[in-house]
């Protein structure tokens, strides 16, 4: 494989557009496959019912008609991208960012409490694994559960944790949040005792006979070492953080967020409004890590690749 | 019920609790005592004290319910969780866990030939792994009906991409030294696939199994969220606390906490055994 990149890569003289082409244009392809498959699909699976509605009085419908129809449906059993595109549209630009109706106040609505869920559990991590690093009893008792504590589905305790702290007269953003924590820190703790442990003995002795204080050796060795481990789990941490908001909006009566409009989209069977919130949910989480990863870029200039 | 005395012998408890787990910790430093009873210890102190300050401070059963009402469900709706723990962990997650892995890892080895599928494929798949994917169960619900199949099929599109990249990663691992040995044996593309390529993919393979249990108990009961019939983790999870029921809702996920992380050890003790010769298993133990 690795002979065929050179022969066909960016090393050859064919110019920046072969370049370009050599990395965008196999990703391209395989998209307009699948976009091809989802017609493709789309005419196949709601044939069916268009058939039976429509043209089952109408003698001598042609495939063209069906193709039209099953493309154009209201609540079809699977959307033709361009519909979810246009449902995309309106609900973006169509109303007002305050409305209800308004996609944008939906993806307002749970990235607030993504990210305050991500802010807090990046802290809680980190402060666990600074705590784990410097106590071995910590390191042998807690560590552990920190561990054990993902395998409870935490997905699955969101209705009791929105119960819970709805009884205690918490509702909105914080109880969604809460479980985004939960999700976050655990990437992060387990990323940062390791990161924080990385430098070797060499470094650490150098820093001894500097006769460093163990805080300057906190600060100017580990946490610095610790950059490229904390990085990474930012990342993994902000998309499960993501999930956390999504599901935790499911249970609370699904006023408002991206989880609300998933689950009123599939009470009242309108997939339109469900694959719309899905694909913007998609793009929150694709711009969230985005930003991680050129702060990322920004901080540990060099650093990484 | 809130005597004057139980703060006090509470905060000695606290004493009592972290002198001993302080004792074991340095007692067996290396030794499976400290290991494993270190931990065990903790939290056995973490069920008295949450016990002991449920009882002390009369905290309401709809916060936090006492790990003896916890039992009593469990034991008291043992049928009701054995039906849910099949519903969920066998029907939805396990067989979705499986055709969503072998999914993943037959397309790996077909795309494995052609580097053009990979460069288009790999971004798509790294893009997946940002995306909620779980999303996808309203949908999965409509097609496939409230039953298993539409959350095995949650599963299934949840644990496809863990599996895929990984296969490709592992793989490309086996080097160049390794390919050309078994070049001059002349053994053909599936001889080196099957002697050589997967055994050396297999700490990968692991990993994205490994991933992909906790992924595939996530989606069999978030999925449950949108919709199931009378039985399920999810289901009882989500009707129950709704209820109020705290006690079976926290039985209830003492058993999926308990099922991931079966899983996830059987995968382990699997993968110690079929993979003894990688580093990370031999060094540690």
């Amino acid at each position: 494989m690795a002979t065929e990149l050179t022969l066909s890569g960016p090393a050859t003289d064919r110019g920046a557009l072969s370049a370009a082409w050599f990395r965008v244009g196999p990703v391209l392809s395989v998209l307009a496959v699948v976009l091809l498959i989802w017609y493709g699909a789309a005419v196949w699976l709601n044939s069916a019912q268009v058939i039976e509605r429509v043209l089952s009085d109408q003698p001598g419908w042609t495939l063209v008609d069906l193709a039209r129809l099953t493309l154009s449906m209201d609540r079809p059993v699977l959307p033709a991208p361009h519909q979810i595109a246009i449902d995309l549209f309106t609900s973006v630009f169509g109303w007002p960012i305050d409305s209800p109706r308004s996609l944008i106040y939906h993806t307002a609505v749970t990235s607030s409490a993504t990210l305050l869920g991500f802010v807090m559990g990046t802290l809680l991590g980190a402060v666990l694994a600074v705590l784990i690093v410097h106590s071995r009893t910590l390191e042998r008792s807690l560590f552990p559960w920190v561990i054990a504590s993902q395998t409870i589905p935490v997905l699955a305790i969101a209705p009791i944790v929105i119960v819970i702290l709805g009884s205690m007269g918490m509702t909105g953003t914080f109880p969604k949040a809460i479980i985004s924590m939960y999700l976050c820190f655990f990437p992060v703790a387990v990323a940062m005792v390791k990161g924080l442990r990385s430098p070797g003995i060499l470094e650490l002795e150098l820093l001894h006979t500097y006769a460093a204080s163990p805080s300057h050796t906190f600060w100017k060795l580990r946490v610095p070492a610790s950059l490229p481990y904390f990085f990474p789990s930012l990342r993994v941490a902000i998309a499960a953080g993501l999930v956390g908001a999504i599901v935790g909006e499911l249970p609370t009566g699904a006023q408002a967020g991206l989880g609300a409009r998933l689950l009123t989209g599939s009470y009242y069977g309108n997939t339109v409004q469900i694959w719309s919130a899905l694909v913007m949910s998609a793009l929150l989480g694709l711009f969230l890590t985005g930003c991680v990863a050129l702060t990322e870029r920004w901080l540990t200039p060099g650093g990484r690749k | 019920m809130s005597p004057t005395w139980l703060i006090p012998a509470l905060l000695l408890l606290l004493l009592l609790a972290v002198f001993s787990i302080r004792w074991l910790a340095t007692l067996d430093e290396r030794g499976a005592v400290g290991k494993l009873g270190t931990p065990l210890l903790f939290g056995a102190w973490v069920l008295v004290f949450w016990q002991g300050f449920t009882q002390a401070f009369e905290v309401p059963q709809v916060l936090l319910p006492a790990p003896s009402l916890i039992g009593h469900a469990l034991l008291a709706s043992f049928g009701v969780l054995v039906s849910d723990f099949v519903q969920t962990v066998l029907h939805s997650a396990l067989i979705g866990l499986v055709a969503g892995c072998a999914l993943g890892f037959i397309t790996g080895v077909l795309i494995d030939r052609s580097p053009f599928l990979q460069r288009g494929l790999l971004p798509l798949a790294a893009l997946a792994s940002t995306v909620p994917l779980v999303g996808i169960a309203p949908i999965m619900v409509m097609w496939f009906g409230f039953d298993w199949h539409s959350k095995a099929a949650v599963v299934v599109v949840m644990t496809f991409f863990p599996m895929l990249v990984n296969t490709l990663a592992g793989l490309n691992e086996s080097g160049h030294m390794e390919r050309d040995l078994m070049r001059s044996y002349g053994a053909n593309y599936w001889r080196t696939l099957f002697s050589l390529r997967i055994p050396v993919a297999l700490p990968f393979v692991f990993n994205a199994l490994k991933i992909n249990s906790t992924l595939a108990m996530i989606g069999a009961i978030v999925a449950e969220f949108f919709g199931s019939p009378t039985a399920g983790l999810g289901f009882r999870i989500s009707t129950e606390a709704a209820r109020l029921n705290m006690g079976l809702v926290w039985a209830a996920i003492l058993v999926a906490a308990l099922a991931g992380s079966l899983l996830y050890g059987l995968l382990g003790w699997v993968e110690r055994r079929v993979t003894f010769w990688h580093p990370s298993i031999r060094s540690g133990g």
